[in-house]
């Protein structure tokens, strides 16, 4: 064994490392103190950890977590010091920065990548741990559902004392609260909003006891929604925290009831779509299990800006740049969806790219429906690393070659759309992961957003 | 000309964007003046002996173990169609099956349905990564991307699909990818494998053909494959660059 680093000194070396970093314009500096860190002695995230006098909240989900969280950041603000990890770096030596970052913090707020919950679960003994859902993604990364699911149920195992909130809508995640003592139960009741029928590209869509399929009295995101097997009867369990009574206004935002054991509240929401319901239900139940009144939860939802990239409306001179992340089938599918609530659009640059965190398996392009968007799309501008892939996935859905412009280069795909999208217009602009950070920073680097570490801190 | 497909289990095994691959089919046949008529074949339907062209896909292990003793009521229809010189493509999980047997990490056995002549293990480290391979029997390249825990291993007399040239293939080590036999192609390149191998996708469509019409295999006329054939050489470059590393 190794005796522990003392921490003082070294944080401080360590965060000066960080601003280093930052200096060097090495991409915001987010995760390299934390890698030194971790490398040097892992036992400090530990140490660092157990500081925070009201203890740490991990999120985690496939879809939404770096909303999700930022809502439960900004729900508590007024009220606690909160140290989060905002910039999304939610891999164990991301989670050690923001630890490093925030010494004056009273509260951790981490969200957490799928596969590192387990790891940065045991590290940090939570006292709250928010599971949101479960979709299909990077299954090069992440492998399959089961096999992740079954290691967020040990890790669920191994933390007996910290509360547990989970995603009744999700069968798999449901599930994972169906041994703990004591679990607030989230989901959504609006059969106004339910889609007609699953998605193509709906996972656990089995019964999980049986195999039968379930019947959905009502599916709202994916395999998310109010779902009981025919044959043995496992349903969807009871809800202590509610969203309904839901009315989207297009790209513009949403509003809903809130209603849970402590209250009930009507929540405004500037981001669009029936999926920032679920991360809003998901943030409000978080923020009541740490404490926080149905008042602070309105007031936060009130005040909540998107977190980066996520959706995000850049003015670009008398043009708009609507940004949109997409991941996974299951968060693009909703993307389109909100896309389509509003007026389609008749240029888009979709960014695909290939690195490890954008998934280096390009084949879930296939299952998302892009297809509602081919009628009122003019042109489409398909760049990033895969250009051709997604290329071929619009001309294989019907969308006349003709209108596909393939531009590898990120910035000359976004001039091109600039060029396409008439005055006062706005350009819808799809990447993935990496696609997003490098075309939010041409764009910064033109003048028009702030880098994101700024925007973070 | 009418091209009648049956697409087992639609449903279950899907994992890896299976539609894609149905997806070209149908409109490179449809540019050639064909119609592709695609008919799913779900748990406890019958298998008509009427299908030109099989097709099935991916599942994670869950839905594979729920489709496998639907499958096995299902072999000796499905081995009739191919000694009757039907064609057929399986990917992935699909192809595993099409095999004697799958044995999983703990032991157990899931018996397969014996079209193909190949066994699988399930290794514990699953080989992930893009792949490329040479098809001598075609002059041409397949790429595309693995993602399986399975060493498939065929038996001496069988025929790969294809040779490794970056990857790992069947089981990482013989160098050998997929199986072919008659008309039947298994394969563990997955996803959109056809969209970026234009010819590949051709071969299939002119086997279902002449399955239709009893004759030899026509050939198609040729297409504007530009963009198929870019993609195919930027995933070409990755499987050099990066295939067969975990």
């Amino acid at each position: 064994m190794r005796p522990p680093l003392a921490l003082g000194l070294e944080t401080a070396a360590f965060r000066a490392a960080g601003a280093l970093s930052r200096l060097a314009r090495r991409g915001g500096g987010t995760t390299i103190p934390g890698k030194l860190l971790w490398k040097l002695d892992p036992g400090a995230i530990d140490a660092l950890a157990r500081r925070l006098p009201r203890g740490s909240a991990l999120v985690s989900a496939t879809n939404g977590k770096t909303t999700t969280t930022a809502m439960v950041a900004e729900i508590l603000r007024p009220s606690v010091a909160v140290v989060h990890n905002a910039s999304g770096a939610n891999l164990v030596s991301g989670v050690a920065s923001s630890l490093l970052a925030g010494r004056d913090a009273e509260l951790g707020l981490f969200e957490v990548d799928e596969a590192a919950l387990p790891e940065v679960a045991r590290r940090l003994d939570p006292r709250a741990l928010l599971l949101a859902n479960l979709f299909r993604d990077q299954l090069d990364r992440y492998g399959e559902l089961e096999l992740l699911a079954g290691r967020w149920r040990k890790a669920v195992a191994d933390l007996p004392h910290a509360s547990l909130v989970v995603n009744g809508d999700d069968p798999q995640v449901a599930d994972l609260a169906s041994g703990a003592s004591a679990a607030r139960v989230f989901g959504i009741d609006d059969p106004a909003h339910a889609r007609p029928a699953l998605q193509h590209a709906a996972d656990s869509k089995y019964c999980l006891r049986c195999g039968t399929p379930y019947d959905y009295a009502a599916a709202y995101v994916g395999h998310l929604g109010d779902y009981r097997c025919p044959k043995c009867g496992h349903a969807r369990p009871s809800l202590d925290v509610v969203g309904s009574a839901i009315e989207l206004h297009g790209l513009e935002g949403v509003a809903f009831t809130l209603s849970a054991p402590e209250g009930t509240c009507r929540a405004e929401l500037t981001l669009p779509g029936l999926y920032n319901v679920y991360n809003a239900v998901a943030a409000s139940s978080l923020a009541l299990e740490l404490g926080a009144s149905v008042g602070d939860v309105a007031a936060g939802l009130g005040r909540f800006s998107p977190a980066f990239g996520r959706f995000e409306r850049i003015e670009i001179g008398e043009r708009r740049v609507l940004m949109l992340l997409i991941k996974n089938p299951a968060g693009a599918n909703e993307i389109v969806r909100t896309l389509l609530d509003a007026d389609p659009p008749r240029v888009a640059v979709i960014a695909l790219n290939d690195e490890i965190a954008d998934g280096r398996d390009v084949s879930w392009i296939w299952d998302v429906d892009f297809e509602p968007l081919l009628s009122g799309l003019e042109t489409l501008v398909a760049t990033g690393a895969r250009a051709e892939e997604l290329a071929l996935r619009f001309a294989y859905a019907g969308l006349p070659r003709a209108r596909i412009e393939v531009v590898g280069s990120l910035e000359a795909a976004l001039d091109r759309g600039l060029a396409l999208t008439p005055a006062g217009d706005e350009l819808a602009v799809l990447p993935t992961y990496t696609a997003m950070l490098a075309l939010r920073r041409l764009v910064a680097s033109r003048g028009y957003v702030a880098n994101y570490w700024e925007a973070a801190a | 000309m009418r091209i009648r497909v049956g697409h087992l289990y639609p449903d279950y095994l899907n994992i890896y964007a299976d539609r894609g691959n149905i997806a070209v089919l149908a409109e490179r046949a449809r540019r050639r003046g064909h119609e592709l008529d695609v008919a799913a074949i779900g748990l406890g339907d019958p298998v008509p002996g009427d299908f030109d062209l099989y097709y099935v896909g991916g599942g994670q292990d869950r839905e594979q173990e729920l489709v496998a003793p639907d499958l096995a009521g299902k072999s000796e229809a499905l081995r009739a169609a191919v000694e009757d010189d039907a064609a057929f493509l399986a990917v992935c999980g699909g192809y595993q099956l099409l095999g004697r047997s799958y044995r999983d990490v703990a032991g157990a056995e899931l018996p397969g349905i014996g079209l193909l002549p190949l066994q699988t293990v399930a290794g514990t480290t699953r080989m992930i990564g893009d792949v490329l391979l040479d098809c001598p029997w075609a002059g041409r390249t397949l790429a595309g991307f693995e993602n399986h825990a399975g060493r498939t291993l065929l038996d001496a007399e069988a025929e790969p699909l294809g040779h490794v040239l970056a990857g790992f293939g069947n089981d990482g080590v013989s160098g050998q990818e997929g199986c072919r036999y008659r008309r039947a192609y298994g394969t563990y390149l997955h996803g959109p494998l056809l969209p970026r191998n234009p010819w590949f996708a051709d071969r299939i469509l002119a086997d279902a053909l002449a399955h239709r019409t009893g004759g030899e295999a026509p050939q198609l006329e040729p297409l504007d494959d530009e963009l198929e054939l870019a993609a195919h050489e930027v995933s070409s470059a990755r499987a050099w660059a990066r295939g067969g590393r975990y």
